[in-house]
């Protein structure tokens, strides 16, 4: 009876079997098919065709090397802003001393997440617009004389990137703050530290694992964003998400599309692994 | 250093501190009216112009219910395209995919939970790569490494029996399976992480089979992580717009690539009402799915 059991556990690989396979053949295979094209020339209709070339990967980091970077750079700043604005947040609800209150705080930021992320960006769409909510405000306040160019830029994306994210940085920072025991502040300024000190020294270190696992959570959707820079960025606001996307189209290039996801998945791999190094680091430290 | 400059330095020092403390406060206050203002701003000024009697955004004129009522009787505005056939259609798509993506999802991503949890083979530790890359990777590369793949794939079909295949359901369930087991299993591993293994040894020193054990024992435990694994991949199903703009075909539009097509087109107060609908009918559905979940993990 024993051993029937036991070999049942180590049968456990065939209950397994059914979703490795179907992992492999819809996610893994179609990212080696992915890999394959990248290498391979573009073909009439932009289907990829023999023989292999390097091509797209030069034009990539040659003329669409500046949608790359911009692409990098608006997620940083997606991230630093959504650090600035969720860490205090996460700290005030965290902070708050009845339960029901630490709970509605908290559930005021999850609740507009519960919309479709296109009807969320759309929003944006309307507050930002040349005859939109705000421009319609400052204008009838007169503070501007003509409408400010505010859609289509990337101030609008990098606004529309922050709205999306921003409870993937407060959850993790909440979920740190919430175990942190605040008497190590006591203890903090008993020997001597100022308030500066004891937050660099003592508060920032023991909350740095929801820090790191926000600024993931963060960074990698936005260097992969689509929709946002699709609805608010225009043509100034285009993003490596866009790009790809505008070679599966009639005139595309299946190739070259595949060469920019690629890169774009060596970005996001680069950035887990700095995101677990100094996870480890954190933990070992 | 003498004891009175020492003295004036600890003045000087708890002066900035003080400074440093009131300056905190401040921006401890001041940050979460500003974030809760920037959280809800957009939504309340969408919610407010679908009710707003002037087709402007830039000021509220007064109140109206008509772009509601223009979207019971398919008028859009200057916009004709638009059909509440084809909108309450999309829906009834998305619940189709929705419902049998669901349906695969769970009973592959649990298998493998419980394979994970309880069997002993090699190589686990990549299996648990597979199952997290899935969450991680952008949804674009996904979206378009299927859509690469279903091209090809229906290419070769062609080549090799004659018949072309289109995208259309098969393939926008295909896709969304892939993306919702990696959450079924996270979700029922969770679950299983929480269950004490011995009852399953105590079953079979009682005599139960395997199948038995699994079906009196294991399963009505881990139940509620599945009913929530579920849960979570109806909703990720439901809203997904990327994955599925990539994988749908003609005549198999959900509703977020239908409604992607209306956001698309400038801002109108219907495309407005039609938003707000939208979003009390999910808020509600995550709501009330929530609260089913809360509640089959309260009865075990």
């Amino acid at each position: 009876m024993k051993n029937r059991w036991r070999r049942i556990r180590q049968d456990g690989v065939f209950l397994a079997l059914p979703t490795i396979l179907w992992l492999v053949i819809f996610f893994v295979l179609p990212l080696a098919v992915v890999l394959v094209f990248s290498f391979m020339s573009r073909g009439r209709g932009g289907v990829a065709i023999m023989p292999f070339t390097l091509d797209h990967y030069q034009r990539t980091f040659g003329v669409f090397f500046i949608i790359l970077q911009r692409s990098i750079g608006l997620a940083a700043l997606t991230t630093i802003v959504c650090l600035i604005v969720g860490y205090p947040l996460a700290f005030f609800i965290s902070t708050r001393r009845r339960r029901i209150v630490q709970q509605i705080t908290l559930f005021l930021v999850i609740l507009p997440f519960w919309t479709n992320f296109l009807i969320r960006t759309y929003a944006w769409r309307i507050l930002l617009g040349e005859e939109g909510t705000i421009n319609g405000f400052l204008l009838s306040l007169g503070i501007i004389s003509e409408a400010l160019p505010l859609l289509n830029t990337q101030l609008a994306v990098l606004i529309g990137l922050v709205y999306g994210f921003l409870p993937f940085m407060v959850l993790p920072i909440y979920a740190s703050v919430e175990r942190f025991n605040f008497r190590y502040v006591d203890a903090a300024h008993d020997l001597g530290a100022n308030d500066v000190r004891t937050f660099t020294r003592v508060v920032l270190p023991l909350t740095l694992p929801g820090v790191l696992a926000g600024c993931a959570l963060v960074f990698i959707p936005s260097v992969g964003a689509f929709v946002t820079p699709d609805l608010l960025g225009g043509t100034k606001g285009l993003m490596i998400g866009n790009l790809i996307n505008k070679q599966f189209g009639g005139s595309g290039n299946m190739p070259l599309g595949s060469a920019l996801s690629i890169v774009m998945m060596a970005v996001v791999m680069i950035s887990l692994l700095v995101y677990l190094f100094a996870n480890r680091r954190e933990a070992r430290a | 250093m003498s004891v009175s400059s020492q003295l004036l330095i600890n003045e000087g020092s708890m002066r900035s501190n003080r400074a440093v403390r009131r300056l905190g406060k401040l921006g401890l206050w001041l940050n979460p009216i500003f974030a809760y203002f920037f959280l809800w701003a957009p939504i309340v000024i969408l919610v407010l112009f679908s009710f707003n009697e002037s087709r402007s955004v830039a000021s509220f004129t007064g109140f109206t219910l008509k772009w509601y009522n223009n979207i019971l009787n398919n008028v859009m505005g200057a916009e004709r395209a638009f059909s509440t056939e084809i909108m309450l259609n999309a829906f009834r798509n998305s619940l189709f995919v929705g419902t049998v993506a669901t349906a695969i999802a769970t009973v592959l991503g649990t298998m493998i939970a419980l394979a994970m949890a309880r069997g002993k083979f090699p190589g686990k530790k990549l299996i648990d790569g597979l199952l997290f890359l899935p969450v991680v990777i952008p949804e674009i590369t996904q979206a378009i490494s299927l859509a690469i793949f279903f091209k090809v794939a229906f290419d070769w079909i062609a080549i090799i029996s004659g018949e072309r295949i289109f995208p259309g359901f098969h393939s926008i369930i295909m896709a969304h399976v892939t993306f919702n087991i990696s959450f079924v299993a996270i979700v029922v591993r969770a679950r299983l992480a929480d269950m004490d293994p011995q009852l399953e040894e105590a079953a079979n020193d009682l005599g139960a089979n395997p199948w038995q054990t699994f079906w009196r024992v294991t399963f009505p435990l881990i139940l509620p992580g599945v009913i929530s694994g579920a849960l979570l991949a109806f909703t990720l199903s439901l809203d997904d717009f990327v994955i599925t703009f990539f994988t749908s075909g003609v005549g198999t539009s959900t509703l977020p690539v239908f409604v992607y097509g209306l956001l698309k087109l400038t801002v109108t107060p219907e495309v407005n009402a039609i938003s707000t609908i939208m979003m009390v009918l999910s808020t509600l559905l995550i709501g009330i799915s929530l609260v089913l979940q809360g509640r089959s993990a309260s009865r075990v």
